[in-house]
């Protein structure tokens, strides 16, 4: 049995309530929307980034679950001034650590986002968490749109 | 095994009584005697799908481990066997939603290729450019996107009956609606997302005053009350297997024999023909028209098993408990406060769809699921019922008769951690 409140800790539930960075940014250099079709979230990830490849902002708007807007909140957060090359390394860590190929003890660039680490129990919400990350990794590529199913299946690329 | 072949093993049970109490037929559903995550099973999505008995379990055992072949082909008996077990399924499915002939019902792979048959086999023939498709603002995306997709190739027109804050349907401007430009009227029995039980009745009576059929998506009725499909007047009636105890990959159209007759065939092949020659082919009567290739013989079968099954309970008995069961989800719910039900319609079926304030519903559904309580959480491909009632998503907890008051309690208790861990 998962613990629930290891779950949903408070950090999670603080930023599913008052996200940051929420709403559309204005002045964005990329966007890219990214859909679950099968639940129904959709977030539209933008960000601002400077000519020496600064992400300078991060904001999103859009619906989902606890989980997905919690993690596009802390992210928004985290990937300010970061580099666009140090934003992928985070986006990649994420990513492991969801699937278990990426102890959230190790030394890695997260942060507070290891508070995540416990949807890896569940493979049926590891969509959700990853969804924003996959969305700012598609605007920073310059694609527009991302989503878990079909064709454009980020899942399909190189993880289970 | 050895096998005399007489008999299916569900004949050889002892003789069951037909009033045997819930908990004993709850019994007879093995998937439900397990824990999950530590707790019992509370199985509440049985919109989605529902749980087999052991009855069509065995019966399914049975087939495979001794009647299996193709039907219709062979001259051996295993041949023999399974023809005589499949048409024996049609005129168990037949007789229970009360069809004229089983030449009337054809197998399926489930509902949604029931629909999509009909937009094939009626829609290419009988829809024109110009021509009108009238559905209703309750149905499931199987009986939309036939119906897209055949105006688009027809250049025809979709209307839509509305549906009011309920989830009950407007019919006031119906017969406006009904011009001569109507070429079919496509409508749910009860509706997946909200469980509304539409006036089907009324609804065929209007149609035909004006001689417009109507196709009836009966997924989420046939399971919960009896289905008479004379007397609800329907021109085109489907259902899938595997909502009302049977197996997957194996559902029902019935349609009158007029249209099954008109009807262009659906798929090409084998079974569906009486002579194939490099100038022509002349098909084969109905059903068989209709069944191209080698159909899910195992599946069918079970489904059998099953309306043999859900038969001898009796549909009335199983649409008053799952009434009694529905009384008692909706005040429990009502109690623990903060919750929004929706569908609120007077006549009704065991269908509770709800979210709470400030909680996404995969998040209870994740928090339940933790408590061994299975329901559905999201948009229920019924994304058109969700955007007019403004909402993304719902959690929606569905019933069946082998539910029982602990399974409606552990919802409760597990919604109670919801609000808890979100502090709602």
């Amino acid at each position: 049995m998962t613990d629930m409140r290891a779950l949903y800790q408070e950090v999670i539930l603080d930023h599913n309530r008052n996200p940051r960075n929420f709403g559309k940014l204005e002045g964005a250099t990329c966007l890219a929307v990214g859909d679950n079709p099968l639940c129904g979230d959709s977030y539209t990830i933008y960000a601002v980034v400077g000519d020496d490849d600064t992400i300078e902002k991060v904001g999103f708007d859009g619906t989902g679950c606890a989980i997905s807007k919690a993690a596009a909140s802390m992210m928004s957060v985290r990937i300010k001034g970061k580099t666009i090359q140090e934003a992928e390394v985070m986006i990649e860590q994420f990513r492991h650590m969801l699937t278990g190929e990426l102890d959230p003890k190790s030394d890695n660039e997260l942060g507070h986002l290891t508070v995540f680490h416990g949807v890896s129990q569940l493979p049926q919400r590891v969509k959700c968490a990853v969804l924003p990350f996959h969305a700012l990794h598609a605007a920073l590529e310059g694609e527009d749109e991302i989503s878990t199913e079909g064709e454009q299946d980020v899942w399909n690329e190189d993880t289970p | 095994m050895r096998h005399d072949m007489e008999l299916p093993t569900s004949e050889k049970r002892p003789v069951r009584s037909s009033d045997r109490s819930w908990e004993e037929i709850r019994k007879e559903f093995p998937i439900l005697q397990q824990t999950i995550r530590e707790h019992p099973l509370a199985y509440l999505d049985n919109a989605a799908s529902s749980q087999m008995p052991q009855d069509v379990i065995d019966r399914l055992v049975w087939y495979h481990s001794g009647e299996h072949s193709n039907v219709h082909r062979g001259v051996h008996t295993l041949s023999q066997r399974a023809t005589n077990a499949y048409d024996q399924a049609r005129e168990k499915v037949a007789s229970f939603i009360n069809a004229p002939s089983s030449k009337e019902c054809i197998f399926t792979s489930g509902t949604t290729e029931g629909i999509n048959l009909v937009a094939h086999g009626y829609g290419r023939p009988f829809v024109d450019e110009g021509d009108t498709i009238v559905v209703s603002a309750l149905e499931h995306h199987s009986n939309i996107v036939p119906w897209q997709i055949l105006c688009e190739e027809k250049g025809a027109n979709l209307e839509v009956i509305p549906m009011n804050d309920a989830g009950e349907l407007i019919l006031d401007d119906f017969d406006e609606m009904l011009d001569s430009s109507v070429k079919l009227v496509c409508v749910n029995h009860v509706s997946n997302a909200l469980g509304t039980i539409n006036p089907i009745k009324e609804i065929t009576d209007r149609a035909h005053k004006k001689e417009i059929p109507v196709l009836v998506d009966g997924a989420q009725a046939v399971p919960h009350m009896p289905v008479n499909v004379q007397a609800l007047g329907a021109d085109f009636y489907v259902f899938s297997g595997h909502k009302m105890c049977g197996p997957t990959g194996i559902g029902v159209l019935w349609a009158k024999r007029r249209w099954l007759e008109e009807m262009q065939p659906f798929q090409g092949g084998g079974d569906m023909i009486l002579s194939v020659t490099w100038e022509g082919t002349t098909y084969n009567d109905i059903p068989f028209k209709f069944e191209a290739g080698t159909p899910s013989i195992a599946a069918a079968i079970g489904l059998g098993a099953a309306a043999d099954y859900l038969d001898h309970i009796g549909m009335s008995r199983i649409a008053e408990r799952e009434a009694e069961l529905l009384t008692r989800t909706t005040e429990r719910l009502k109690a623990l406060g903060g919750i929004r039900c929706f569908g609120t319609a007077s006549e009704k079926a065991g269908v509770v769809s709800f979210d709470i304030d400030g909680v996404h519903p995969h998040d209870i559904g994740t928090i339940l699921d933790n408590e061994g309580v299975a329901i559905r959480a999201g948009h229920h491909c019924a994304q058109p019922v969700m955007d007019r009632l403004g909402i993304p998503a719902t959690a929606r907890a569905s019933l069946a008769f082998y539910n029982n008051e602990a399974d409606i309690d552990r919802l409760v208790a597990g919604l109670y951690s919801v609000k808890e861990i979100f502090g709602v």
